[in-house]
C-alpha cells in the first residue's frame, strides 16, 4: 500500500515538473510576444510602413527596408525553389536508395548545419568578390538562396514521399513516362506540401541578418533599389543598426520596437499560415 | 468465339473450350523466366504460353509469385529496387525486355489490387492515358472516355457526373473506373492483379461480368486467390506453388477436374492456400 | 542486348547504380533529358557546400601562410596594431562560455518539455506545445537579439546591479531560448522513435507511466537525445546576431559570466565590416570562419550519427 502510494506520488511530482518545463516554453514565447507587441504597436502606423526614414533615422518610417526585404526574399526563393524541387524530385522519384542519394542527403543535412555567418563569408568571397556582383540585391539573394535550399528540399521531399506509390504505378502502367508521371500525377499531389516548404524558406530568408550583412545590406538608402546591382536596406539589418550602430540609438526606442514588430509579424504570419494550412491538409486528406 | 459462363458443365461447352484452346495463337510466350528480389528467387524457371483472347487466371497460395509473374509481363516490377528478371518473355513475338517500357505498357494494361484512381475528376482519370500518349483533341478524348466507360460497365452510373472527383465513387465503381482508365489506351492485353480483393461480393461479381465481356476482344490475365472466381471467369488457368514454380497450366475445366500435380490437387481441394 | 543484361544493369540495387523506375541502363541516359537535368540540378546543395569549403579555406589560407597556427590560440587579439596580434583564444572561450551557459538552461528544460509532449500531454495540448516550439524556432535571431538588448539586458543590469547589462550571462539566456526549440523538437522525435512495444512491455509488468518513461523510454532513446543536445549546441555555437547584440563584444579574456565577452561569430560580423578587402585582418577573420565551420560541422555530424544510431538500433 505505502509502496504503491509512494510510486503514485513520485509520478505526480515528475509529471508536474515535466509539465512546468513545457509551460515555461509557452511562457517564454508569451513574454517575447508581449514585449514586442506592447512596445512596438506604439510606433507602427500606416505612415511608419510607407515612409522613408528622416533626420538621421530618428524619425519617419521603414518603407525602404520593407521593400528591400521583399526584393531579397523574392530573389532568394526564385533562385532556390527550382533547384530545391528538382533535388527533391531526384531524391524521391528517380534515384531512391542509391549511394548518390545518400551523398546528397548528407550534403543537405550538412548545409543545414552551416552557421549563417559562414554563408555571409561565402557570399562576400564568392558572389561579391569573385563574381564581382558587388554588395547588391543579387549577391544577397544568391547567398540567402543557398541558405534556404535545405529547408525547401526537405519539405518537398517529404511531400513527394507522402504521395502513395499506387498513383505512380497507375500512371506508369498506362505507359506514362517517368517524367510524365512526376509532372502530371506526383507533383500536383505533393504541391501543397512543397508550397509550405517554400513559404518556410521565404520566412527564413526574410528574417536572416548575418548572410546579408556583407553582401547586400545598406545602413541607409535615400531611394529604393533600381537594379539587382543596388544595395538595399533590409528589415532585420535595420533592426540591428537602429539598435546598435546608429549613434542616436537611445532616442529611437519606439522605432526600434516598431521595426522589430513588423519583422516579427511578417515572419510569424508566414509560419502560422503554414501551421494552419498543414493541419487543414491533414484533416481533409484526399487519399 | 464462346463468351458463355463456365458454370454449365455440359459436354458441349467443354468441347468448345477445347476447340478454342487449339485455335488460339499464343500472345505472350514465357520461356525459362527466373525472378529475384535481391537474393531471393521468387519465380523459378517459368515457361508458359498465354493464348490470345479469353481469360487466363493465375492462382496459387499466397506468396507463391503470382503477382510477381503478372508484374513481369508489363515490366512493372522495375518500380521495386532490387528486383531482377532473367529469361525470355515474348509479347506478340517481340522480346519485351527490348521494347520501350512505355510502348509495352500502353499495349499491356494493368488493374491493381486496390482501386487507385488519381486525385482528379472521373473524366480526367479516363482521359489520362490518351493524353500522355499525345491525344489532345477534345472530341477524340470525349469519344474514348465514353467508349472506355461503356466497356467497363460504368457509363450509365457516371455519365452525368464526369466532372466529379474519382474519390466520390464507391470502391467497386473506382475499380471499374480503373479498368476504364486502362482500356482508354486500347491495350491488347489487360493484367488484373486480384482486382476484387478489396471489394464486396456484389461489386466483385460486377467486375467478373465486365471481365468476361472484355475477354471477347482482348486477352485478360487475372491473378486471383479465389478458386470459385477463377472457375467462373477463366478459360485457362495456371497454378503456382510455393517457390514460384508454375505447377500446372491448361484449360480451366481440365485443370479443375483432373489436375496432374498432387500438390495442385490438394490446393484445388482447399487443403491449403 | 539480352534481357538478362538489360535488367542486370538497370535494376540491381548495386551501390554505384541509380535504379530508375523504368530500369533503363546508363547508356540510355543520353536519351532522357529529364534525368540529365534533374541529376545536374540535384547536386546544387553539394555544389553549395563545395563552394563554402573552397572559398572559406581559400580566403583563410593567406593568413595561415603568414601567421603560425598557434598564434590563433594565444590570448591577445589586436589585429589593427603594428605588428598585429591574432590571439583568438578570448573569442573561442567566449563562444564556449556562452554556449555552455545556454546549454545548462536549455538542456533540462528542453528534454523535460520533450518528454512532456511525447509521453504525457494529451491530444490538443500536445499540438499547442508543438506549435509553440515551432513558432519559437521561427523567430529571427535579430529579434531575439533585440529582445535581449532592449528588455533582458536592462532587467539583468538592474536586478544584479551590474555596470552593464550586456554580458555573457545575457547572451547565454538568449541563446538558451534559441536552442530550446531545436533540443525539444529533436528530443521529442527521439522519444517518439522508441517502439511502442517497449512501453507496452514495461506497463504490462505493472510499472507506472513515469517509471516506464524514466527506466525504459529515456534509456532507449538516449543516443537520439544526445544527438538533440549536440545539435542544439551546434546551433548555439553558430548563432551570430543575437550574441552580437547582447554580449557586449569585449575581446578580453574573462572567466566571469557577468562580464562582456566576444564570440567567434560576433567577432567575424563585427570586424568584417571595418576591414579592407584582402588585408591580413580580412584573411584572419576567414580563418576564424574556417574554425567555426569546422567546430559546428563536427558537432552536426556527430549529432546525426547519434540520431541515426537510435534508428538503426531499434529497427527490425
Amino acid at each position: 500500500m505505502t509502496e504503491r502510494r509512494r510510486r503514485r506520488i513520485t509520478q505526480a511530482i515528475a509529471f508536474c515538473l515535466l509539465g512546468s518545463a513545457g509551460l515555461s516554453v509557452l511562457l517564454t514565447l508569451a513574454i517575447i510576444l508581449y514585449f514586442m507587441t506592447a512596445q512596438g504597436s506604439r510606433a507602427v502606423s500606416w505612415e511608419f510602413l510607407t515612409e522613408f526614414p528622416r533626420k538621421g533615422m530618428t524619425e519617419g518610417g521603414i518603407y525602404p527596408a520593407i521593400v528591400g526585404s521583399f526584393c531579397l526574399a523574392t530573389g532568394a526563393i526564385v533562385i532556390s525553389f527550382p533547384l530545391a524541387v528538382s533535388s527533391a524530385i531526384w531524391l524521391s522519384e528517380y534515384a531512391r536508395g542509391s549511394l548518390w542519394v545518400r551523398v546528397i542527403r548528407v550534403g543537405v543535412n550538412t548545409l543545414a548545419g552551416v552557421p549563417s555567418i559562414v554563408f555571409g563569408l561565402l557570399g562576400l568571397a564568392f558572389f561579391v568578390g569573385v563574381l564581382k556582383l558587388g554588395v547588391s540585391v543579387l549577391a544577397g539573394a544568391l547567398t540567402l538562396a543557398l541558405l534556404i535550399l535545405p529547408i525547401i528540399i526537405r519539405a518537398s521531399e517529404e511531400a513527394l514521399r507522402a504521395v502513395p506509390t499506387s498513383f505512380r504505378e497507375g500512371a506508369l502502367a498506362l505507359g506514362a513516362t517517368q517524367w510524365q508521371t512526376v509532372r502530371t500525377i506526383v507533383l500536383p499531389a505533393a504541391l501543397p506540401g512543397i508550397l509550405t516548404g517554400a513559404i518556410l524558406g521565404v520566412s527564413r530568408a526574410v528574417g536572416e541578418t548575418a548572410p546579408i550583412m556583407f553582401t547586400a545590406a545598406a545602413f541607409y538608402m535615400a531611394r529604393l533599389p533600381r537594379s539587382p546591382f543596388d544595395k538595399v536596406m533590409a528589415l532585420p539589418y535595420h533592426v540591428f543598426v537602429m539598435a546598435t550602430e546608429n549613434p542616436n540609438y537611445w532616442r529611437t526606442k519606439d522605432l526600434q520596437f516598431g521595426t522589430t514588430l513588423v519583422l516579427l509579424a511578417l515572419v510569424l504570419s508566414l509560419n502560422l499560415g503554414v501551421v494552419v494550412w498543414r493541419t487543414g491538409l491533414r484533416r481533409r486528406k484526399r487519399w | 468465339m464462346v463468351t458463355g459462363t463456365v458454370e454449365s458443365g455440359s459436354l458441349q461447352t467443354a468441347i468448345e473450350w477445347m476447340e478454342r484452346d487449339t485455335d488460339a495463337e499464343p500472345v505472350i510466350e514465357v520461356e525459362g523466366l527466373n525472378f529475384y528480389y535481391g537474393r531471393d528467387r521468387t519465380l523459378s524457371d517459368v515457361s508458359v504460353s498465354i493464348p490470345q483472347h479469353g481469360v487466363t487466371a493465375i492462382m496459387g497460395p499466397s506468396g507463391c509469385g503470382k503477382s510477381t509473374f503478372l508484374r513481369t509481363l508489363n515490366r512493372m516490377y522495375e518500380v521495386i529496387p532490387g528486383a531482377r528478371a532473367e529469361g525470355t518473355v515474348l509479347f506478340a513475338g517481340e522480346d519485351i525486355f527490348k521494347l520501350d517500357p512505355v510502348t509495352l505498357r500502353r499495349r499491356i494494361g494493368m488493374v491493381f489490387q486496390r482501386p487507385n484512381p488519381f486525385p482528379k475528376s472521373i473524366y480526367d482519370n479516363v482521359a489520362y492515358g490518351p493524353r500522355v500518349h499525345g491525344i489532345r483533341r477534345r472530341s477524340v478524348l470525349d469519344g474514348l472516355v465514353e467508349e472506355s466507360l461503356i466497356r467497363a460497365a460504368l457509363w450509365d452510373e457516371v455519365k452525368n457526373e464526369l466532372k466529379k472527383s474519382a474519390f466520390s465513387l464507391s470502391g467497386g465503381q473506382q475499380q471499374r473506373l480503373c479498368i476504364a482508365r486502362a482500356l482508354a489506351v486500347r491495350p491488347q492485353v489487360l493484367l488484373m492483379d486480384e482486382p476484387c480483393s478489396s471489394l464486396d461480393p456484389k461489386a466483385s461479381s460486377q467486375i467478373e461480368a465486365t471481365t468476361r465481356e472484355l475477354a471477347a476482344e482482348l486477352t485478360v490475365v487475372i491473378v486471383t486467390h479465389n478458386l470459385h472466381q477463377a472457375a467462373r471467369v477463366s478459360d485457362h488457368v495456371g497454378v503456382f506453388l510455393s517457390g514460384g514454380v508454375l505447377a500446372e497450366f491448361g484449360p480451366t475445366k481440365k485443370v479443375f477436374e483432373a489436375p496432374r500435380h498432387p500438390d495442385v490437387q490438394d490446393y484445388l481441394a482447399g487443403r491449403f492456400g | 542486348m539480352t534481357a538478362q543484361g538489360l535488367n542486370g544493369k538497370g535494376c540491381s540495387a548495386g551501390a554505384d547504380d541509380s535504379p530508375s523506375l523504368h530500369g533503363l541502363p546508363r547508356s540510355l541516359f543520353r536519351k532522357r533529358l529529364d534525368v540529365v537535368i534533374l541529376f545536374i540540378l540535384s547536386s546544387a546543395s553539394l555544389i553549395a557546400l563545395g563552394l563554402i569549403f573552397f572559398f572559406i579555406l581559400r580566403e583563410a589560407f593567406p593568413f595561415f601562410r603568414r601567421v603560425p597556427l598557434v598564434e590563433l590560440f594565444s590570448r591577445t587579439w589586436l589585429p589593427t596594431l603594428e605588428p598585429p596580434r591574432f590571439g583568438a583564444l578570448p573569442m573561442i572561450l567566449g563562444s564556449a562560455t556562452v554556449t555552455a551557459g545556454a546549454l545548462i538552461v536549455s538542456v533540462p528544460i528542453g528534454l523535460a518539455a520533450a518528454a512532456f509532449i511525447a509521453e504525457v500531454a494529451p491530444g490538443i495540448t500536445k499540438d499547442v506545445f508543438k506549435s509553440a516550439i515551432e513558432i519559437l524556432a521561427s523567430i529571427p535571431s535579430v529579434v531575439y537579439g533585440f529582445f535581449g538588448l532592449a528588455v533582458l539586458a536592462p532587467f539583468l543590469q538592474s536586478t544584479l546591479s551590474l555596470p552593464t547589462g550586456r554580458t555573457a550571462l545575457t547572451g547565454a539566456v538568449i541563446l538558451a531560448v534559441m536552442a530550446l526549440p531545436t533540443i525539444a523538437s529533436l528530443a521529442e522525435d527521439a522519444l517518439t522513435a522508441v517502439p511502442a512495444s517497449y512501453r507496452e512491455a514495461s506497463l504490462a509488468v505493472g510499472a507506472t507511466r513515469w517509471q516506464t518513461i524514466w527506466r525504459v523510454t529515456v534509456p532507449a532513446a538516449s543516443s537520439g537525445l544526445l544527438g538533440a543536445v549536440i545539435l542544439g549546441m551546434g546551433r548555439a555555437m553558430g548563432e551570430t546576431m543575437a550574441v552580437l547584440m547582447v554580449t557586449g563584444n569585449s575581446p578580453q579574456l574573462t572567466a566571469s559570466l557577468l562580464k562582456p565577452v566576444r564570440t567567434l561569430t560576433a567577432g567575424i560580423a563585427l570586424e568584417m565590416a571595418e576591414t579592407p578587402f584582402g588585408s591580413l585582418h580580412y584573411h584572419a577573420l576567414f580563418s576564424l570562419g574556417a574554425l567555426l565551420l569546422l567546430i559546428t560541422l563536427g558537432m552536426n555530424w556527430s549529432a546525426e550519427w547519434f540520431r541515426g544510431r537510435l534508428v538503426r538500433r531499434h529497427r527490425r
